[in-house]
């Protein structure tokens, strides 16, 4: 009996263990054979869902599920005699560049169409090799990083500015703006930050301005008193951030708390409101761009930003326009392509020729924007205010 | 003179992050003493302690809006205690003590399985996101000589010592600490002398715990943020710094972590002096594991030496 009894438990587990293995569903995984089950278009959605950056990757989800339920509302993709509609698989890479090539892996086998991703340029640039391996395209609504359109795939295309761009933006604005004759620079060391920080730190050197500190931190830091000390003694006009803000608010913080009365200037990654929820006192110190243009300001913005909170109940962080465009983008592409081919749609959209709710989309040989602007920001009275657009 | 104020400014900086780390280290050391288990979920009261505590002030400033900032961190941290020594009794009660008497690996799993089941219900309760702390303590810079402090920061410092010296009252005065000093040396014995080994054990376990949490409404009062995953580094850095001090030991553990928050600050400051270069802040936290080794490959015992319980 008591044999009987402890096999019991065994045996719950082995069938367990056998029921998970066994046929999966049919999905390619390259090419051509990826027909979707059903008359469903699956479009995958890559972003931090948990950890310090999980606002962001919501934020980017909402704008692209905002987009599909317009799409199937709208009555679907209609492609010859049948009607699809589209569902977006979302995942979460938690920011790890590890985790991103997991997750790409198993969005390629899932069978989509195109992805919409992923948010961190550490994840989108190993992910992107598994995306061009199987010919699925990726669009990244935030990802600014040069080296991600720099490797060449057919398959990678951004709807944001490129750092390069950025990083000019952001020195000329030290320069001009700030009026800053010595600057320190800090990075967390991810593919974003460090690309921004270098760009930054070879123009302000090319047009004359002093790089007195150079420091480093980790994306996953939160004491930044140690390397802010050693800044405050080289007395700069200015602090550049490259980083994301749940790092960048308790930077500010910490700059505030240590009596250095300098300016912070950050990339889009610390452009956001819960910056300021984390700052606390320090968020006044901040000047920001974003890797487009100001959403609000354009025709179609104000009323995407009421649609937004409607449905979701909170505000739009920063790149939720850009998630949304990009579906629409996939979307655009399979209509033009006329197949749900992996191939033809991956050429479709190189030739996009789209009026999005983020301006006038088409994209260059590389897969970058062709029209990429920048917007820099200000905190004032506890909130994002606009200053201006280069273009 | 401009060098030395940062020497000074930074070994401020290593004072206050020293003291969190002793805190949080007293707690590994005593468990350790008393039953020779590392226990990882440590880390994670210290977690739970800092969320239940910022679960309370919002709650409690809801309720009460005139109260002033001390006074919610004083509730927060009443409330953050309580939960903590509850959560760390039933841990105790449940996950350890049926394994008091098996061989060394099977607490140890079963501690890091606490500690990822902590987390986990954290992030299901608190959310994924990263949760802003408010300002209860002014965070406006006051200059104290060359260095420049803030109200909470000098709270940390000083609540630490006070609470350090209560600790080491409580272990050599009181019969309690009579009892955990016994029972570390040879339970089976204290036994025999009439000391309840479970009790004390609890008891080690709930003061730890105590510590924990009062660590960890500091921790997340200084850098202002909160989050299901904040209590894995602090953690691992406060066990690095009961090894270095002498693990089991309870000065030692206060040493260790206050050297180990000092070379911190000092290291991240002064590396890329000293490495002439190659090696930049973000080396801060090697730097901290490398004295640890050479601590470890020249005095293996800790700097005060280690005491284990006597498994007679």
């Amino acid at each position: 009996m008591k044999t009987f009894l402890k096999a019991i438990p065994t045996a719950i587990t082995l069938t367990l263990f056998l029921a998970g293995c066994g046929p999966k569903p049919e999905a390619g995984t390259a090419g051509k054979a990826a027909a979707p089950a059903g008359d469903v278009i699956r479009i995958g959605h890559v972003a931090p869902l948990s950890g310090g950056d999980a606002h962001l990757g919501k934020d980017n989800e909402n704008g692209a599920r905002l987009a599909a339920d317009e799409i199937n509302a709208a009555g679907g993709v209609k492609i010859g005699d049948k009607t699809y509609r589209v569902e977006i698989l979302g995942e979460d890479d938690k920011a790890d560049p590890r985790e991103g090539t997991l997750v790409a892996q198993k969005l390629v086998d899932a069978g989509v169409l195109g992805v919409v991703g992923h948010l961190n340029s550490g994840s989108s640039i190993p992910a992107s090799k598994i995306y061009r391996d199987a010919d699925v395209v990726q669009i990244s609504p935030s990802s600014t990083a040069i080296k991600y359109t720099d490797q060449g795939f057919k398959t990678t295309f951004r709807v944001v500015a490129n750092d390069r761009q950025q990083g000019t933006a952001m020195a000329n604005y030290a320069i001009d703006a700030l009026k800053a004759k010595t600057v320190a620079v800090v990075d967390d060391r991810t593919a974003y930050g460090q690309g921004l920080a270098d760009v930054v730190e070879k123009v302000l050197k090319e047009k004359g301005v002093n790089v007195v500190a150079r420091e480093y931190t980790d994306n996953k830091a939160s004491d930044f008193n140690a390397i802010l000390t050693k800044i405050r003694a080289t007395k700069p006009d200015a602090i550049v951030y490259g980083g994301m803000d749940d790092t960048a608010g308790p930077m500010a913080k910490q700059i505030h708390q240590l009596g250095i009365k300098v300016p912070m200037l950050g990339g889009d990654g610390a452009c956001t409101p819960e910056f300021i929820k984390l700052a606390g006192d320090g968020a006044t110190l901040l000047s920001c761009s974003r890797a487009g243009e100001a959403v609000e300001k354009l025709p179609r913005g104000a009323q995407f930003m009421s649609k937004y909170k409607a449905k979701f109940g909170s505000e739009v962080q920063i790149y939720a326009p850009y998630s949304y465009d990009a579906v629409y983008i996939i979307v655009e592409a399979i209509r033009k392509a006329g197949s749900l081919d992996r191939a033809a749609i991956t050429a479709a959209v190189a030739a996009t020729d789209y009026d999005g709710l983020t301006g006038h989309i088409g994209f260059d040989p590389k897969g970058d924007l062709k029209s990429g602007a920048i917007s820099m920001f200000k905190v004032q009275d506890g909130q994002l205010t606009y200053l201006s657009t280069s273009r | 003179m401009a060098s030395f104020d940062t020497f000074l400014q930074q070994v401020f900086n290593g004072l206050v992050l020293g003291s969190l780390y002793a805190l949080i280290a007293l707690g590994y050391t005593m468990v350790y003493g008393i039953v020779n288990l590392i226990n990882f979920a440590h880390g994670d009261v210290l977690m739970v302690g800092a969320l239940t505590a910022l679960s309370a002030i919002t709650l409690t400033h809801a309720l009460v809006p005139g109260l002033p900032g001390w006074g919610l961190m004083i509730v927060g941290m009443l409330a953050a205690i309580v939960v903590c020594i509850l959560l760390s009794l039933l841990i105790e009660r449940v996950a350890y003590r049926p394994l008091r008497n098996a061989p060394r690996l099977a607490p140890l799993i079963t501690a890091i399985g606490v500690s990822i089941l902590l987390q986990t219900v954290a992030m299901i309760i608190w959310g994924r996101n990263h949760l802003s702390y408010p300002q209860l303590l002014s965070a406006d810079p006051i200059a104290v000589g060359p260095a420049t402090v803030t109200a909470t920061k000098l709270a940390v410092i000083f609540l630490s010592a006070v609470i350090m010296l209560g600790l080491l009252v409580l272990v050599q005065r009181t019969r309690l600490g009579r009892a955990m000093r016994a029972t570390a040396e040879n339970a089976r014995v204290a036994g025999l002398m009439g000391v309840n080994p479970n009790a004390v054990i609890a008891a080690t376990f709930a003061i730890g715990a105590a510590l924990a949490a009062v660590a960890g409404v500091m921790y997340a009062a200084v850098y202002s943020v909160a989050h299901f995953y904040m209590g894995f580094i602090p953690g691992l850095k406060a066990f690095t710094a009961a090894v270095l001090g002498g693990i089991g030991n309870i000065p030692g553990a206060m040493i260790g972590g206050i050297l180990l928050g000092l070379i911190e600050a000092l290291g991240a400051g002064y590396i890329d002096q000293l490495s002439g270069g190659v090696f930049g802040s973000n080396y801060q936290d090697v730097f901290a594991f490398i004295v640890l080794c050479a601590v470890l490959i020249l005095r293996p015992s800790g700097l005060l030496g280690e005491r284990v319980a006597d498994r007679a």
